[in-house]
């Protein structure tokens, strides 16, 4: 074998093991937090934390088996930290139950299974993740019924005031979620495909590659569907998600800076048109810059949930009330979009801190992942996925913690919530997917160079 | 496309970043505030499932908390509340108020000189239990004070202050109209907030603690702070001659307006009267000639020296700061020589002028809380006397003493003799300033003369039935501070 091969050989270890032990504390951090959610509530274990615990970690244990089968080569930690934040996640939720007289938590693990069974389905299913470019347009198509579907009238149902969900007999669903994955599909077909054009053609305003009038197309209809989510659906945060994962894509393909700034002009545009003319922006934005007043009923009590949350987090503190031991039923649907509120408020700073890492090691992961991608459409994939959990992130829990005006969005594997629940599962059984092909050994690809210098010849065993 | 890919990794850097950051200012800097903020239900729902320390007077218990068997697992409870809810304010779930507020975090178990408290009970298990506060109130002087205040009618607004003037202690502190506080700390969260607002919106204000709270025309009881500049600008001791007059015209005045008269105490008609004399039969003349003399800004310092624009008192809160005007022309400087034109004055503040003469001239800082006790009685921290200011020398001090001494003795303030104890002591009453409105009764008195054990202000802001006529200084805040005086003495 050749210096430079040697060089280029480099070969990923599988990893399994790791991942296997990773879990065991994964699952240690999801039963543990239950059991202490029933210490802290009623004064003693949960009587059902045998099959609760038995029930989560064969949901675990199922996933590691596939992934070890079928994408060996896989990142292993990406399923472990998901695993914590699933069960995290379910131990809050069952916790406000307990307060709160609901039975969600139950119907969480039932989505995890759900969700856990789209992730084995899509990595037996998908064997190679390129098959997705052939679906580039269909899924685009798919995408945009999806995030039509809640205007249609008796189908879609809004909720505190913003018109993202879908009925369906028992069923209600929201299809943003869903959304969010095939967009990615679609960007990153489209813009394997065309990013030469996007990169190339162009001239130079200061400093600034500007791209070309006629490549500007996606990108104004791209905005164009944002604006248009954020004032028909008046969804302040997957408007600001969809275009910014259109963004970083755009970026990541064509390597021009000029794209960042059109695009960022765009969004200041239509953000301060936005604040502007719909009052619903206006009334976020007030809200956060001045949330104490509005706090009263006699306010208009718009910042209630908010003010109550940071009142929570405030009382947390560095190390928390405790599992069981606050009063995170105070703030109003702690069990979805504020369930931060509600982990810091009883796991203190030091588990909200733990809980944002953990989702950066995610980011990082699939970054990771997307650089020693070797195909142009993995790349992208990966990057897009890595960009949705990250403005999501900083989305949803910049809102509760009043970095930035609140929007509505899922926390990812936390929040309550089916479709948010399968559609990350998906999310994250592509990259596994990608990881997995990135990681895998090169196959031996003999040169014309090597055959020569060959004594003898290489027969292929299996 | 990996150039890129690794920009957008320092931008996903930056969002976490700024995330962490954020929610630890949220969590450790910003905590304290939220955690304070009045608003915030569940540092009062706490509160209210713990139970909070006593606040005692003398080893008398005036709050306390009692186990109850609600959604709440203790009830706050005022043994003795209309006499003491001035100070020791209520305990509610929507606001603290006196003593409940300002030593809350005692009380609660929060201070962090309860720490290694909360740490042991924390590992065997035990509920936290707040700290014990201790007043230096003297009960009998509090019975004395609030008795005499109520005898005088049924809707009697007015206030009295006791303090030990060698060590600046509070003795008493009542205020009248006053109000129960066990309605206020009641669980039956509906009929708290019905009779908050009924005792809000009563006119009479009897949520309003007047005796630091109100602040009013001093009158003629401010006539010790006048004479005491001029003795200390060095013309005058007790027994010097001073200007009188039956009237005198303010300068740069002229007609009724800046004609300063002495209501027909004809003792004060001479040209000039032996400054005793003045004294005792506060003679306005007087001491408009006096403050002119010594001049504006003699006047303002000396006020100050004794406490006045002012903040002083940090137990009970908020504090109204006694007001002497700045920059005053000539008429108004006369004016104030006799406690009129802007000077304003609470009652502490009037006592703590008596107390700052009585203690050889040194005003002592006042205070409430005598002494800070865990749960198990370890005392966490004791009070310590601080001086606030050097208002006037011993030897001013002692000649203010001789001519209050003469003003019980001889003069209008005869109704504060003890038998057997030299008494000094001080009357006013202060026009209102405002048309048809009787005027406001002081009094101020220290005693034992030569071994002043306690300083009292009597302040009465309006009577019910009485009519201008019968609104003296003397006849109505004598006998309380007499009472007083006596209660702390004997």
């Amino acid at each position: 074998m050749s210096q430079a091969g040697m060089i280029m050989e480099f070969v990923h270890r599988r990893r399994r093991g790791a991942e296997l032990f990773l879990l065991v504390l994964a699952l240690a951090v999801g039963v543990g937090a239950y059991a202490a959610v029933g210490l802290g509530v009623d004064g003693e274990v949960p009587t059902d934390l045998i099959t609760y615990g038995g029930w989560l970690a064969a949901l675990v244990v199922i996933a590691h088996l596939v992934v070890r089968f079928v994408a060996p080569y896989a990142d292993p930690v990406l399923l472990p930290v998901v695993a914590a934040l699933n069960g995290l996640g379910l131990a809050v939720i069952y916790r406000l139950d307990l307060a709160e007289d609901t039975t969600f938590a139950r119907q969480q693990l039932t989505w995890m299974s759900l969700g856990v069974a789209l992730f084995v389905i899509a990595l037996l299913v998908l064997r190679d993740h390129r098959v997705l470019q052939r679906f580039t347009y269909t899924s685009g198509l798919l995408a945009i019924i999806l995030l039509l579907l809640p205007m249609v009238p008796g189908l879609g149902t809004e909720i505190n005031g913003a018109r993202i969900w879908i009925h369906l007999g028992p069923f209600s669903f929201q299809p943003g979620e869903i959304a969010k994955l095939l967009l990615v599909v679609t960007f990153a077909g489209y813009l394997v495909l065309h990013r030469d054009a996007l990169a190339l053609a162009g001239r130079r305003v200061l400093f600034v590659d500007l791209p070309r009038g006629r490549d500007l197309g996606p990108i104004l209809l791209m905005w164009l569907v944002s604006l248009g989510i954020l004032v028909f659906q008046t969804d302040l945060g997957s408007s600001l998600l969809f275009f910014g994962l259109f963004l970083i894509m755009l970026y990541v393909s064509t390597e021009r800076a000029g794209w960042l700034v059109l695009g960022t002009g765009l969004f200041i545009g239509g953000a301060l048109m936005a604040y502007r003319f719909e009052p619903h922006v206006r009334v976020r934005v007030d809200t956060w810059l001045h949330p104490f007043d509005y706090y009263s009923d006699a306010q208009g009590a718009t910042s209630f949930q908010l003010v109550e949350s940071m009142f929570g987090m405030g009382w947390g503190g560095l190390l928390g009330r405790g599992l069981g031991l606050g009063m995170p039923e105070r703030i109003p649907r702690a069990e979805s979009d504020f369930i931060m509120g509600a982990l810091g408020e009883e796991l203190g700073l030091t588990g909200v801190i733990a809980v944002i890492l953990l989702y950066g090691l995610i980011v990082e992961r699939a970054l990771r992942a997307s650089l020693i991608c070797r195909d142009g459409f993995g790349k992208l994939v990966a990057v897009g996925l890595a960009g949705v959990v990250a403005l999501q992130v900083f989305v949803v829990i910049g809102g509760v913690t009043r970095l930035i005006p609140l929007t509505g969005l899922t926390t990812p594997f936390l929040s309550y919530g089916g479709s948010s629940l399968v559609a990350n599962w998906v999310l994250i059984a592509l990259l596994l997917r990608i990881s997995d092909y990135a990681r895998r050994p090169a196959p031996t690809l003999s040169t014309e160079d090597d055959a020569d210098q060959e004594a003898t010849q290489v027969v292929k065993m299996a | 496309m990996n150039k890129p890919i690794r920009t957008i990794s320092l931008f996903c850097m930056l969002l976490f970043i700024a995330l962490m950051a954020n929610a630890t200012y949220l969590q450790y800097w910003q905590a304290d505030a939220l955690n304070k903020d009045g608003r915030n239900r569940r540092i009062i729902q706490e509160a209210f499932s713990r139970e909070r320390g006593p606040i005692l007077v003398d080893g008398e218990t005036v709050a306390l908390s009692v186990k109850s068997d609600d959604a709440y697992k203790f009830q706050r409870t005022y043994p003795t509340p209309f006499r003491y809810a001035p100070v020791t304010g209520w305990f509610s779930y929507y606001s603290q108020t006196g003593i409940e507020q300002t030593q809350n975090d005692v009380l609660s178990g929060d201070d962090s000189r309860l720490f290694v408290t909360r740490l042991v009970d924390l590992v065997n298990g035990n509920n936290t239990k707040g700290g014990r506060v201790s007043l230096t109130l003297d009960p009998k002087a509090q019975k004395a004070a609030y008795d005499g205040l109520r005898a005088l009618g049924e809707d009697v607004q007015g206030a009295v202050v006791a303090i030990n003037p060698t060590t600046g202690q509070i003795l008493a502190n009542v205020s009248l109209p006053t109000y129960d506080p066990n309605v206020l700390a009641s669980h039956d969260f509906a009929s708290v907030s019905e009779n908050y607002d009924r005792l809000n919106q009563d006119p009479a204000k009897p949520l309003l603690n007047r005796a630091i709270q109100t602040t009013l025309p001093p009158g003629s009881t401010f006539k010790l702070v006048t004479a005491a500049a001029a003795i200390e600008s060095g013309n005058y001791d007790a027994s010097s001659m001073v200007p009188a007059g039956a009237t005198y015209q303010l300068p740069l005045t002229s007609g009724e307006t800046g004609l300063v008269d002495n209501e027909g105490r004809s003792q004060c008609n001479p040209k000039r009267i032996p400054f005793e004399v003045a004294m005792e039969w506060s003679c306005n003349t007087t001491f408009a000639q006096l403050a002119i003399e010594v001049g504006a800004e003699a006047m303002q310092k000396q006020a100050e020296a004794f406490g006045f624009n002012e903040h002083y008192l940090d137990d009970l809160g908020p504090q109204a700061v006694s007001v002497y005007p700045t920059g005053t022309d000539k008429p108004q400087t006369g004016q104030t020589g006799f406690g009129q034109f802007e000077v304003r004055a609470t009652p502490l503040q009037m006592a703590m002028v008596a107390a700052g003469i009585a203690n050889g001239g040194t005003v002592m800082k006042p205070y409430l809380v005598d002494e800070v006790q865990s749960a198990d009685l370890d005392i966490l921290d004791k009070t310590t006397t601080t001086p606030l200011h050097d208002a006037v020398s011993p030897t001013t001090a002692n000649e203010l003493t001789k001519l209050m001494v003469a003003t019980v003795n001889e003069g209008t303030a005869d109704d504060a003799r003890i038998d057997g104890i030299e008494v000094a002591g001080k009357t006013g009453t202060a026009q209102s300033g405002v048309p048809g409105k009787p005027p406001y009764a002081w009094f101020v008195s220290f005693a034992p003369a030569d071994d002043p054990q306690v300083a009292v202000a009597v302040m009465i802001e309006s009577v019910p039935g009485k009519d201008t006529s019968e609104i003296a200084g003397g006849a109505l805040g004598g006998p309380i501070a007499k009472a007083v005086m006596e209660a702390v003495i004997r």
